[in-house]
């Protein structure tokens, strides 16, 4: 305690009596375009996959296509195909997941992330330790900025939050990309439009 | 630890004995700066971004009494432990305790600068607790017994090759081998153990909100998450200036972060942690370490705006022409420079000077530093209090007195030609510096005055 | 309109046909010209190696030069920057009136002048390296890091001269590694810096390497020599003022 008093103390010594205003966020308006197909090129240009969908079965059929019976396939989408998991369980017993299938809030074009929270996540380890990783997107939730994103979730109060732009990755070796460096080797968004 | 450390200027000479890897590092540097250049300018309102961020982040710095307050309320609230420590001591002590009561010798730390900074590392170490970087170029620095060269490119100076024979020897892989796909698969197998294992996971932080009491951290590769996620516990290290008050000012700096570090979009992970993860105990740390004092330093306080991005180490001439290692200090290029000596003047006394002021870092500051007035500014810091060569010091005054008197100036140049005669001459060295690879310049046959006066004033223009 | 010529010292001991054609050109362009004698140097050596405290007799002995005139003019971006951000005197209104009127000699012919055409002839392709303190202090030119539209006085100029190729480089704008004290205090990296900036105007075809600051040219000319390169050095005001 004695440090955090010094170091407020410190701090209360006022710097100024006319402190720097804040700037309005709001003075950023979104860009010109279809969101959806911006999204869709830059996700593809920082390594993501993108598939148009118009249904959930599509997407069924997508994944029944890449993946063998085998493997271990993890859905958090109701729709979509895959074993649920039990509450409580040990994160660590998903290292074997080979895909998970999450439903993120929505996407942003600017930079093609994805914004998911915990309460979608089945375990918050689970966008991480998995193989593979595909996110249900419908187009009608892409979202032009970042500003946007932030004016979108509001006060929400999710313990835990994340935006996803596509597979892990890598340049740390002469600055050749390599993706999957520790989490998801692969990135497939489905654009659901309806 | 306190050995003498060798200064800028002779370290970047001995970068420069091997000009083909000068030239390697200065190209691969200038790649990413162009990349950056290239994602800036899909963003129309780029300069408008960084002034905003830039505002946001003038406002932190005069308000952070109540925003740390209000931070440590939320976070709080949201049951996280939070700690205020004073400096890099006590930083280091309270995060080993908290390693020490969980009972646990082996951890995994994902990037953090504050740590660096620190020295958290070679402290734990000490204490017998195993830290292992998590970060792919700073675990393979860490192999190598280095510190990282780059604050987001750690091992940039490394070549593939040299890093197929460090994970040969480390982690057993073929010897020859040297293809990043190869390399980057046998450091994931390498480090899933470790996060399997781990039972404590350490994280920086790059932007703390004080309206919601969530910590922000970005990373590529995903480390800092499945470190955390798979851990008991976590501590996220910051030093307090990484405040921002509210969750929509994210927009701004997370839409310049990666831009400016990579020309990325954005990080592929910008993870918000508000809450533990059920089971899982959340600490983090406040860490001062010289900021409050720096924050009273009207011209060196809004160093503190810096979000680490690394743009200004990329486009700078000077640091991509001698190496990160080449400023000693874990913050290299033109922001450590401004960064180190407010630390330790005598240790980092070179580094101010370790520039040309051409600008360009200033320019690519997505928070809009200006860092090379500021390397100015402690140019005269550092010779008011006495941190110079007293060789140095006899040629300008030497250069200043000849300067202010137009009689002496005119007869010393006319003998010596002043310029090329002091200059050299501030060096402590045998052989002229400028004369070692450059001609020197011609001497005419007058200097202009003379010339003036001899073809202007007959004319009847007189001054 | 009052026309003060301030020389920068490094110009005036080693490179005064600069000096010259610069008090020429001026005179073509009917400008009534007149060059303080008793003018030293703007004290930037000092004060960019941590010694501004000692520049006061410098700077005084500045003032003393220049007051009184409608502009004082100056053939060096560094030199006309250091005057407009640093200089200081005894005579306080008197130094802060010459911040305000000093100009660098591109930005006087393009802003003040409002040069549209030159009478100048110059056969030869020729590489513009733009200096630091002219281009991002005195913003002489659009800097490649800002998002930005592009403009530049001085290529404006040399637009305007018969005869001239620009060629293009693979970085318009990198530091050439003068510096000031810094050529001798970092030698190593000074030379680097010098090296590469040379390489990129030889194999882009330049016969001569021009730009707004002769310190800049004088570190680069000496790199030029050393490697015996045909290859030269020419300030921007020598350009503008050769004749048809």
């Amino acid at each position: 305690m004695e440090s955090r008093a010094k170091i407020l103390q410190a701090l209360s010594k006022k710097f100024t009596d006319h402190p720097a205003p804040l700037p309005d966020v709001k003075a950023f308006p979104p860009t010109a375009g279809d969101p959806v197909d911006k999204f869709e090129f830059i996700l593809r240009g920082i390594g993501g996959r993108t598939v148009r969908v118009s249904s959930y079965t599509e997407i069924d059929e997508y994944i029944a296509k890449e993946y063998t019976s085998g493997a271990r396939i993890i859905s958090l989408v109701k729709e979509v195909a895959g074993s649920a998991i039990t509450p409580d369980i040990d994160p660590h017993t998903f290292e074997n997941v080979d895909l998970v299938v999450l439903q993120p809030h929505f996407g942003v074009a600017e930079n093609g992330a994805a914004w998911i929270t915990s309460d979608r996540m089945g375990d918050r380890a689970l966008p991480f330790i998995s193989q593979h990783i595909a996110l249900v997107i419908t187009t009608d939730s892409i979202l032009h900025t970042m500003h946007e994103a932030y004016e979108q979730i509001g006060n929400a109060d999710h313990p835990f939050g994340t935006f996803i732009a596509g597979p892990s990755k890598t340049a740390d070796i002469e600055q050749s990309l390599v993706l999957g460096a520790h989490g998801p080797k692969s990135m497939t968004v489905f654009l659901l439009s309806r | 630890m306190e050995q003498k450390i060798q200064d800028h200027a002779i370290l970047a000479d001995k970068f420069n004995k091997d000009i083909p890897r000068v030239d390697w590092h200065d190209k691969t540097l200038w790649f990413i700066r162009e990349k950056r250049d290239k994602a800036a300018w899909q963003i129309a309102e780029w300069e408008e971004l960084r002034e905003a961020a830039s505002q946001v982040k003038n406002n932190v710095l005069d308000n952070l009494h109540d925003y740390l307050l209000e931070f440590e309320k939320q976070a709080q609230q949201n049951g996280v432990t939070v700690h205020w420590a004073a400096n890099a001591e006590e930083h280091n002590r309270i995060v080993h305790a908290i390693i020490k009561e969980h009972g646990v010798t082996d951890i995994v730390k994902s990037k953090s600068m504050l740590t660096e900074e620190c020295h958290l590392n070679e402290y734990l170490q000490q204490q017998g607790i195993t830290v292992v970087d998590t970060d792919l170029g700073e675990r393979i620095v860490q192999l190598a017994g280095e510190p990282p060269s780059h604050i987001v490119l750690p091992c940039i100076h490394w070549k593939k090759e040299e890093i197929g024979e460090l994970f040969h020897q480390h982690l057993g892989t073929p010897k020859g081998n040297a293809d990043p796909q190869f390399l980057t698969a046998a450091a994931r197998e390498h480090l899933r153990q470790r996060f399997m294992t781990s039972r404590v996971a350490i994280t920086g932080v790059n932007f703390a909100v004080a309206e919601t009491g969530e910590v922000v951290v970005c990373t590529n590769e995903g480390n800092a998450d499945l470190g955390v996620q798979l851990a008991e516990v976590h501590i996220a290290c910051m030093g307090i200036e990484k405040i921002i008050p509210q969750r929509k000012h994210l927009g701004i700096f997370l839409r310049l972060l990666a831009r400016s570090a990579t020309g990325q979009p954005v990080t592929t992970y910008s993870s918000h942690f508000r809450k533990p993860r059920p089971g899982q105990t959340m600490h983090i740390v406040l860490v001062d370490n010289g900021r409050s004092e720096r924050l009273q330093q009207e011209s060196f306080r809004n160093a503190l705006k810096c979000i680490r991005c690394g743009a200004c180490m990329n486009t700078c001439p000077v640091y991509r022409r001698s190496g990160g290692h080449s400023y000693h200090y874990a913050i290299a290029g033109p922001i450590g420079s401004i960064l180190a000596p407010g630390l330790d003047m005598k240790k980092h006394a070179d580094l101010p000077f370790a520039s040309t002021l051409c600008g360009s870092c200033s320019n690519v500051c997505p928070v809009k530093i200006n860092i090379h007035e500021q390397l100015y500014e402690w140019r005269q810091v550092l010779v008011k209090s006495g941190h110079v060569s007293p060789v140095k010091k006899a040629g300008i005054s030497g250069m200043a007195a000849v300067l202010s008197r137009p009689g002496i100036y005119k007869v010393s140049g006319a003998v010596g030609r002043w310029f090329m005669k002091y200059i050299p001459a501030l060096v402590n060295n045998k052989l002229n510096p400028w004369y070692k690879q450059r001609e020197m310049p011609a001497v005419p046959k007058q200097s202009f005055n003379e010339w003036y006066r001899q073809n202007r004033k007959q004319n009847g223009k007189q001054s | 309109m009052k026309v003060a010529l301030f020389v920068p010292c490094y110009v005036d001991q080693f490179y005064p046909q600069v000096a010259i054609a610069t008090l020429e050109l001026l005179e073509k362009l009917g400008v009534d010209v007149t060059y303080p004698e008793s003018q030293t140097c703007c004290g930037q050596p000092m004060a960019n190696s941590g010694f501004e405290h000692l520049t006061h007799g410098c700077n005084d002995n500045f003032v003393n030069n220049f007051s009184g005139y409608d502009y004082i003019v100056c053939p060096s971006g560094s030199c006309t920057l250091h005057v407009k951000d640093h200089l200081h005197a005894t005579n306080e209104t008197a130094a802060a009136g010459i911040r305000k009127r000093v100009y660098e000699l591109t930005e006087f012919l393009t802003d003040v002048l409002k040069v549209e055409n030159l009478t100048s002839h110059f056969q030869h392709k020729v590489g513009l390296h733009q200096s630091c303190h002219g281009q991002r202090g005195l913003k002489i030119s659009q800097m490649s890091e800002l998002v930005s539209a592009p403009f530049s006085k001085t290529e404006k100029l040399l637009h305007m001269v018969k005869g001239l190729e620009l060629i293009k480089l693979s970085r318009t704008d990198e530091c050439c590694g003068f510096g000031g004290t810094f050529c001798v205090a970092e030698e190593a990296v000074s030379v680097k810096m010098g090296i590469d900036r040379v390489a990129d105007h030889v194999t882009h075809g330049a016969n001569y390497i021009t730009g707004n600051d002769m310190s800049c040219l004088m570190h680069l000319e000496g790199i030029l020599r050393r490697q015996q390169s045909p290859v030269k050095v020419i300030h921007i005001a020598e350009i503008l003022n050769a004749a048809e």
